[in-house]
C-alpha cells in the first residue's frame, strides 16, 4: 500500500486523534493511564514522520514538493486543504515527531495534576506544530499558525512553575497574537491582490514578478509577515516574552517553545512570497541576528536562574539562525536550516536536564547547588556532552551549523558582513563562557547546600531513555551532517540563488 | 604498505577511549591499564612502519587519504581527510612515542587514584584528537583535532574536580583557547570566502595566484596559536593547568599539545611566508614571551610552575623560530623539548610521588641520595633544557638562535639577543631547581608524610571517595621518601637518553654533522636555507660559544645563589626598594591575572549586568511593552477598558481592530495599491 498521498494527513490526525481520546478517558486516580496513552500516541506519530526521510526522492528538483496532497477545501475564498514536504521541512516534522515522546517522558512523573489535560493540550500542540509544518495554503497554514499559540498558552497558564504564569502566560500570548493579527490583514490584502492562498503558486507569480502592487506596498506586506515571525521566533529586541515563558513553562511544552516555527516561517513564507523583500531587509536582519548571539550570551553569561540563562541560551542560538538564513549564501542558508534542527535538540536536552536537576532539588537557582559532580557521575556526563554540543564543538552537531553560518555571513555580499561575522563570531567565546561556567557553579567544587539537604538519586532508566538519543543524534549529526544536508540543501541552494545547473554536478560529484 | 592503515592511528585510541569511557567504571584496574596501552601502542607501531616505509621510499613522499565528505554544501564541502608528508611524520613519532611513554608512567603514577578509568580515557580521547590535528589534510579537521585537544585539556585540568581551583583552572583553559580559536575560525572564514575550500593543498597552491588578504589571515591565525600555544597575550592559562595530574602536564601541557600551535604555524608556512608583518609578529610575540615566562621562572616555589613558565618560555622559542622563516629549527626544537620537557615533568612527578604529593620547593632538597634514578635521569633534562654542549636542547636551541642571528629580517638580531639573554635566564632557573630540589639541606617533613598520607587514605575510604582526590600520584603510600616503581623510572630512562642524544639528527655542518632533521624536512619548507648557511661555519661556531657561556654563566649564579652562599638571594632581594618591587613583580607574575580580571572580565560582567540585562533589557525590551500598555490606558476611559487582564476582551479587541484594517484595505481607497 502506497501512503505517499496520505501520510501527511495520518501524520496529522494521529496526535489529533489522540488528544481526542485521551480527553474522552476518565480522569483516574491512576494518573499515568494518560501517560502512557500520548506515550504510544507520539511514538506511533514519530513512526510515521520517519517515512518521510525514507521515501524522500533526494533528487527531485530544487523547489518541488513531495507528498502532496492537494484537495478542494473551500471555493471562495479559494481555500485548499494543501499540504507537502520539502527539504525545508521534512526534518522538522522528523524533529517534532521525535520530540514529543521524549516530552512525555520528561513529564511522567512531573506532571501528577490535572495529567489529562495537560497531555490532551500537549498532542493538540503537536498537531499544530506538524500542521504549520505541512500546510501549503496560506489561509490553512494561518490556522495552524494560530492554533499552536492556544493550548502552549492554557499549558503555561496551568501547569506554570509559580505564582507568575498566568502573567507570563498572558505575555506570551499578546505578543504572538498582535502581530499575528497583522499577518492575517496582510494575507488578506495578499489575496485581494493575486486570489490565491496557495504557496506554490504564490510562489511562481513572486519569482516571474507577477504580484500587481507597489513595492511599498509589497514591502509593507512582506513586514507584516516578517513581524509575526520574528516575535515567534523570537528575533531580538523582540524577545521580551521568552524569560518568563521559559521560566514558567514545563519542561515538555519549554522544548519545542521558541525557534522553529518562525524560522521556518520565515523561511518558507517571507522568504518565498517576499524574495526581493527580504533581500532589502536582510542588513538589518543580518546585524539583528549578530547582536542576538553576543547579547543572548552576555546576557546569560550573568543569569543565577538556570532556566533563565536556558532563556538567553535560546535567544543566542536562535540568533545564528537569522544570522545564517539572512546571508542569502549557500552556506548560510542550509547551515541555518541545519542549525534549527541544532537548536531545538541542543535546548531540549539542556531543558530536560535542568527539569532532571528540578525534579531532585526543587530549584533552578545557581547558588543553591555544587558538586553535584561526585554524587550524579552519569548526569554530570550528559550535562558535559550536551554542553559541548552547545558551544558547537567539532564533531558533534553544533558546530557544522555555526560554522556554516558564520562562514556564509563572511562570504554574503552585504556591506559590513566582516563586522557582523566579527561580533557574531564572539558568540564562541561567551558562549563556552556561561556554558562552563554554569557547569562548575553546579557540578564542579564542594557540595552545595541544597544538595546538601536533599538527597538525590543519578539518573533512573527512563531517564537515561530520555537523554541517548539525544547524544546519539549530536554525535551522528557532527559526523554525518551530509545525511541531513543532502535534503536541506535541495531547499537552501535555490534560496541562495545557486545555479542547480552545476548544482547538480556538484551533487553527482558528492554521491560518487 | 596499506594507506588505509593510517585511518586506525586516531581510531585506536578512540576505541580506547569508548571502551574505557563507558565500561571503565567496572573494569579492574589491570584491565583499564592493559586497554590503553594497548590502543596507544599499536598506533605508535604503525607509525614506526610508516616511517620506515617513507624513509625507504627514496625520493619525498606525501601520502593522502580521503573519505567521504564531512560537511557537503553545494559549493563547498569538506571531506574526512588526512594527509602524511615530513612533517606529519615527525609529529606522529612523537606523539605516539613520548605519548606512549607517559601512559606507561601514568600506570604507576595513578595506581591509587579514585577515578582510574576517567583518567585514562580521557588519556586516549587526547591522543584520538592530537593524531586528528596532526593527520589532517585541511584547516577545519585541523580544528576538530584542535579543539578536541582543548575538551581532553579541559576535562584532565579539572579531573580532581571537587577542588575548586582544578575546576576553574580547567574553565580558564578552555575559555582562553577559546579567544585563540575565534581568531582562527576568523581565519578560516575569509579563507573560504577567498578560496572556496579549505583544503591545505587548495589553499596553499593558490595563495599566490588568488588576492586574499593573507596578512589578515595570519594575524587571525597567530592568535589562535597564541591560545593553544599559551602564547603574549593569551598565555595565563598553561601555568593554571598544572592543577592537572602530573602526567597530563608532561603529555598534554608540555610535549604535545602546546605545540599545536607552533605544528600549524608552521604548516602554514607558505602564507607566512607571504606575509613578512605577521612573521616580524610571530617572532616579537615568541621573544617577548619567552623572555617575560622565564622570569617569572625565576621566582616561583611551586616545582610544577616554574616548569610550566619554562614551557611557555620554550614555546616562545618555537615561535621565534617560525617568525624568522627558520621552522625546521622550530620544529626540531619542538622534538627535543618534547624530550626533554616531558621528562622533567615525569621528573617532578616521581619528586612528588617521593614526598607523597609536595610539590614547594622549599620543603625539598636534599634528595639525589634518596632517589638516585630519579635525581640522575632529572639532571639529564635539565642539563638539555639549559643548553649544556652537545645535549639535545644546545643543538636545538643553538639553530634558532644561528636562524635568527643570520635570517636577515628586520627584528633578527634583536629576537637573537632576547633568545641569550633567556638562554641565560633558562640555565639559572633550572639549575635553580636543580639544586634546591636535591642538593642543600633537607628541609623535608617526614612525620608529615605519614600523617599526610595515612589522612588521604582514610579519607578516600569514605563513601564520598571522590572529594579526597588530590595531585599526590599515591594517594595512599605513607612509607617516607622513596623512589618510585620501575614502570615510572623505565620511561624516565627512555626520555633521559632521548634528552641527551636527542639532538644528534640536526648537528649542524659547523661541527661536523650534516643537520639531518632540517633536510628531513626540506620537502615541506622547500627553502634553500641550506644555501644561506653554508660557508658561515665561523659565525655559527662563535654563537654556540655565547650561547654557551650564557649556560655556564646560569648555571654559575645558580649555583653562587643556592650551594655555595645560600643567603645571598634573599640579601639581594631586600636590597632597595627596586630590587623588592622587582622581586615582588616577578613573584605576582607581573599581576597579569589580575591585570585581566579588572579590565576585561569584571567590566564585561558589569557591562551584561547593568546595560545588557539591566537597562536594554528589561528597561527597554520588557520595559516598552509596559510603556505601551501604560500609555494607552491613560488615553481614554475606553481604552483602560481593554487593559483588563482578560484575555478574551483583548482577543476581541485585537479581532475587531484587525477587522477594520482590513475593511479599510479592502473597500476603502487607501493608498495601497
Amino acid at each position: 500500500m502506497n501512503f505517499d498521498h496520505s501520510i501527511l494527513t495520518l501524520i496529522l490526525l494521529t496526535p489529533l486523534v489522540g488528544a481526542a481520546v485521551l480527553a474522552l478517558l476518565p480522569e483516574r486516580e491512576d494518573q499515568k493511564l494518560h501517560a502512557m496513552g500520548a506515550l504510544i500516541v507520539t511514538l506511533i506519530t514519530f513512526l510515521l514522520t520517519l517515512h518521510l526521510p525514507w521515501h524522500y526522492n533526494y533528487s527531485a528538483a530544487p523547489g518541488s514538493f513531495q507528498f502532496e496532497q492537494n484537495l478542494n477545501w473551500i471555493a471562495s475564498p479559494a481555500i485548499r486543504y494543501h499540504l507537502g514536504v520539502d527539504g525545508l521541512s521534512m526534518w522538522l516534522i522528523v524533529l517534532t515527531g521525535f520530540l514529543a515522546p521524549i516530552g512525555v517522558l520528561a513529564s511522567w512523573n512531573t506532571i501528577q495534576l490535572r495529567s489529562k489535560l495537560f497531555y490532551s493540550l500537549f498532542l493538540l500542540q503537536q498537531v499544530a506544530m506538524l500542521g504549520v509544518f505541512v500546510a501549503l495554503d496560506l489561509f490553512l497554514y494561518y490556522g495552524f499558525w494560530e492554533m499552536s499559540l492556544v493550548p502552549m498558552t492554557l499549558l503555561i497558564a496551568t501547569f506554570g512553575r509559580t505564582e507568575n504564569r498566568r502573567r507570563a502566560a498572558i505575555k506570551f500570548f499578546m505578543y504572538a497574537f498582535i502581530p499575528s493579527a497583522v499577518l492575517l490583514v496582510a494575507m488578506v490584502w495578499l489575496y485581494a491582490k493575486t486570489e490565491t492562498f496557495d504557496l506554490p503558486a504564490l510562489h511562481a507569480m513572486a519569482t516571474s514578478h507577477d504580484i500587481v502592487a507597489s513595492p511599498k506596498a509589497l514591502l509593507l506586506c512582506s513586514l507584516a509577515f516578517l513581524a509575526a515571525f520574528a516575535v515567534k521566533v523570537p528575533i531580538f529586541p523582540l524577545h521580551g516574552w521568552l524569560q518568563e515563558a521559559v521560566s514558567e513553562t514545563p519542561t515538555a511544552a519549554v522544548m519545542v517553545l521558541a525557534g522553529k516555527l518562525g524560522l521556518y516561517s520565515i523561511l518558507r513564507f517571507s522568504f518565498g512570497i517576499f524574495p526581493e523583500q527580504s533581500h532589502a531587509v536582510a542588513p538589518l536582519l543580518i546585524a539583528l541576528g549578530a547582536i542576538g548571539i553576543a547579547y543572548g550570551s552576555l546576557v546569560a553569561l550573568i543569569k543565577t536562574d538556570l532556566k533563565k540563562l536556558a532563556a538567553f541560551s535560546t535567544l543566542a542560538h536562535v540568533s545564528f539562525v537569522v544570522l545564517g538564513i539572512f546571508t542569502f549564501t549557500v552556506a548560510g542558508v542550509d547551515g541555518g536550516v541545519f542549525q534549527i534542527l541544532n537548536e531545538s535538540l541542543v535546548g531540549a536536552a539542556l531543558f530536560v536536564l535542568l527539569g532532571l536537576l528540578y525534579e531532585r532539588y526543587g530549584t533552578y537557582e545557581i547558588r543553591d547547588y555544587g558538586g553535584l559532580a561526585s554524587r550524579h557521575p552519569w548526569m554530570v556526563t550528559m550535562f558535559v556532552i550536551t554542553t559541548l554540543a552547545a558551544v558547537g564543538l567539532p564533531m558533534l552537531n553544533g558546530f557544522v551549523g555555526e560554522f556554516l553560518i558564520l562562514s556564509g555571513a563572511m562570504q554574503s555580499a552585504i556591506t559590513h558582513h566582516v563586522v557582523w561575522t566579527v561580533v557574531a563570531t564572539t558568540g564562541v567565546i561567551f558562549g563556552a563562557s556561561y556554558m562552563l561556567w554554569m557547569i562548575q557553579r553546579v557540578f564542579y567544587g564542594s557540595i552545595g547546600h541544597r544538595p546538601g539537604e536533599v538527597r538525590g538519586w543519578d539518573l533512573s532508566a527512563r531517564e537515561h531513555l530520555e537523554l541517548w538519543p539525544f547524544v546519539a543524534l549530536f554525535l551522528i549529526m557532527g559526523v554525518a551532517s551530509s545525511l541531513w544536508m543532502k535534503a536541506i540543501d535541495g531547499f537552501g541552494a535555490p534560496v541562495a540563488g545557486y545555479p542547480t545547473t552545476t548544482l547538480s554536478a556538484v551533487n553527482t560529484k558528492e554521491a560518487r | 604498505m596499506n594507506t588505509n592503515l593510517l585511518w586506525l592511528i586516531p581510531i585506536l585510541p578512540f576505541t580506547g577511549f569508548l571502551i574505557n569511557g563507558t565500561l571503565g567504571r567496572k573494569l579492574p584496574r589491570g584491565v583499564i591499564a592493559a586497554v590503553a596501552l594497548l590502543f596507544t601502542a599499536v598506533p605508535a607501531l604503525i607509525v614506526a612502519d610508516l616511517w620506515i616505509y617513507m624513509k625507504s621510499a627514496g625520493a619525498p613522499l606525501a601520502l593522502t587519504l580521503t573519505s567521504r565528505p564531512w560537511i557537503a554544501v553545494s559549493g563547498f564541502h569538506v571531506d574526512f581527510a588526512f594527509a602524511v608528508d615530513h612533517l606529519t611524520l615527525i609529529m606522529l613519532a612523537v606523539v605516539t612515542g613520548v605519548g606512549f611513554l607517559i601512559h606507561i608512567y601514568s600506570v604507576g603514577y595513578m595506581a591509587h587514584e579514585e577515578g582510574y578509568w576517567r583518567f585514562f580515557a580521557y588519556l586516549n580521547l587526547f591522543m584520538f584528537f592530537m593524531l586528528v590535528l596532526v593527520l589532517s589534510a585541511s584547516f577545519l579537521l585541523l580544528f576538530v583535532g584542535w579543539e578536541g585537544v582543548g575538551l581532553a585539556s579541559y576535562l584532565l585540568i579539572g579531573f580532581y574536580f571537587t577542588k575548586d581551583s582544578a575546576a576553574n583552572a580547567g574553565k580558564k583553559a578552555f575559555i582562553v583557547n577559546r579567544i585563540g580559536d575565534f581568531g582562527f575560525l576568523l581565519a578560516m572564514f575569509l579563507i573560504v570566502a577567498h578560496f572556496g575550500g579549505l583544503d591545505f593543498t587548495t589553499v596553499f597552491s593558490n595563495a599566490i595566484t588568488i588576492p586574499a588578504p593573507i596578512t589578515a589571515i595570519c594575524l587571525l591565525l597567530v592568535l589562535g596559536a597564541a591560545g593553544k600555544s599559551a602564547q603574549i597575550p593569551l598565555y595565563v592559562w598553561l601555568p593554571d593547568a598544572m592543577e592537572g595530574p602530573t602526567p597530563v602536564s608532561a603529555l598534554i601541557h608540555a610535549a604535545t599539545m602546546v605545540t599545536a600551535g607552533i605544528y600549524m604555524v608552521a604548516r602554514c608556512h607558505v602564507l607566512f611566508n607571504m606575509s613578512p608583518t605577521a612573521l616580524t609578529v610571530v617572532a616579537c610575540i615568541g621573544a617577548a614571551t619567552a623572555f617575560f615566562a622565564a622570569t617569572i621562572g625565576l621566582v616561583q616555589h611551586d616545582i610544577k610552575r616554574v616548569l610550566a613558565y619554562s614551557t611557555v618560555s620554550q614555546l616562545g622559542y618555537m615561535f621565534m623560530a617560525c617568525g624568522v622563516g627558520a621552522y625546521s629549527a622550530g620544529i626540531f626544537h619542538l622534538m627535543t623539548h618534547a624530550f626533554f620537557k616531558a621528562l622533567l615533568f615525569l621528573a617532578a612527578g616521581s619528586v612528588i610521588h617521593a614526598l607523597s604529593g609536595e610539590q614547594d620547593m622549599r620543603k625539598m632538597g636534599d634528595l639525589r641520595k634518596r632517589i638516585p634514578i630519579t635525581f640522575y635521569t632529572m639532571s639529564a633534562g635539565v642539563f638539555a633544557i639549559a643548553g649544556f654542549p652537545f645535549f639535545s636542547g644546545f643543538f636545538s636551541k643553538d639553530e634558532i638562535l644561528y636562524q635568527a642571528f643570520t635570517s636577515g629580517t628586520s627584528v633578527g638580531k634583536f629576537v637573537w639577543a632576547v633568545g641569550v639573554i633567556t638562554a641565560f635566564l633558562t640555565s639559572f632557573y633550572m639549575f635553580r631547581l636543580w639544586f634546591k630540589t636535591f642538593f642543600g639541606e633537607s628541609h623535608v617533613m617526614e612525620p608529615n608524610l605519614h600523617s599526610h598520607g595515612a589522612a588521604v587514605h582514610a579519607s578516600s575510604s569514605s563513601k564520598l571517595a571522590l572529594e579526597a582526590e588530590h595531585d599526590s600520584g599515591q594517594a595512599s603510600h605513607a612509607h617516607g621518601v622513596h623512589e618510585s616503581p620501575l614502570v615510572m623510572t623505565v620511561p624516565l630512562m627512555i626520555l633521559a637518553l632521548l634528552a641527551v642524544i636527542g639532538g644528534i639528527v640536526g648537528i649542524p655542518t659547523a661541527f661536523g654533522g650534516h643537520n639531518e632533521f632540517e633536510h628531513f624536512l626540506d620537502p615541506v619548507f622547500s627553502t634553500g636555507s641550506e644555501a644561506v648557511t653554508a660557508g658561515s661555519g665561523g659565525t655559527a661556531i662563535i654563537l654556540s660559544l655565547v650561547a654557551t657561556l650564557a649556560f655556564a654563566l646560569g648555571l654559575y649564579v645558580a649555583y653562587t645563589f643556592y650551594v655555595r652562599r645560600p643567603g645571598l638571594s634573599k640579601k639581594l632581594v631586600n636590597a632597595n626598594v627596586a630590587t623588592k618591587f622587582g622581586y615582588k613583580l616577578l613573584d605576582h607574575k607581573y599581576w597579569v591575572d589580575e591585570i585581566y580580571g579588572r579590565l576585561i572580565v569584571a567590566p564585561l560582567l558589569a557591562v551584561s549586568r547593568v546595560l545588557l540585562n539591566g537597562l536594554v533589557d528589561t528597561g527597554v525590551v520588557q520595559g516598552s511593552v509596559g510603556l505601551l500598555a501604560g500609555g494607552t490606558a491613560g488615553l481614554s476611559s475606553l481604552t483602560r477598558r481593554m487593559q483588563s487582564g482578560n484575555i478574551r476582551s483583548y482577543a476581541g479587541w485585537l479581532a475587531l481592530g484587525a477587522a477594520a484594517v482590513i475593511a479599510v484595505v479592502l473597500f476603502g481607497h487607501y493608498p495601497l495599491h
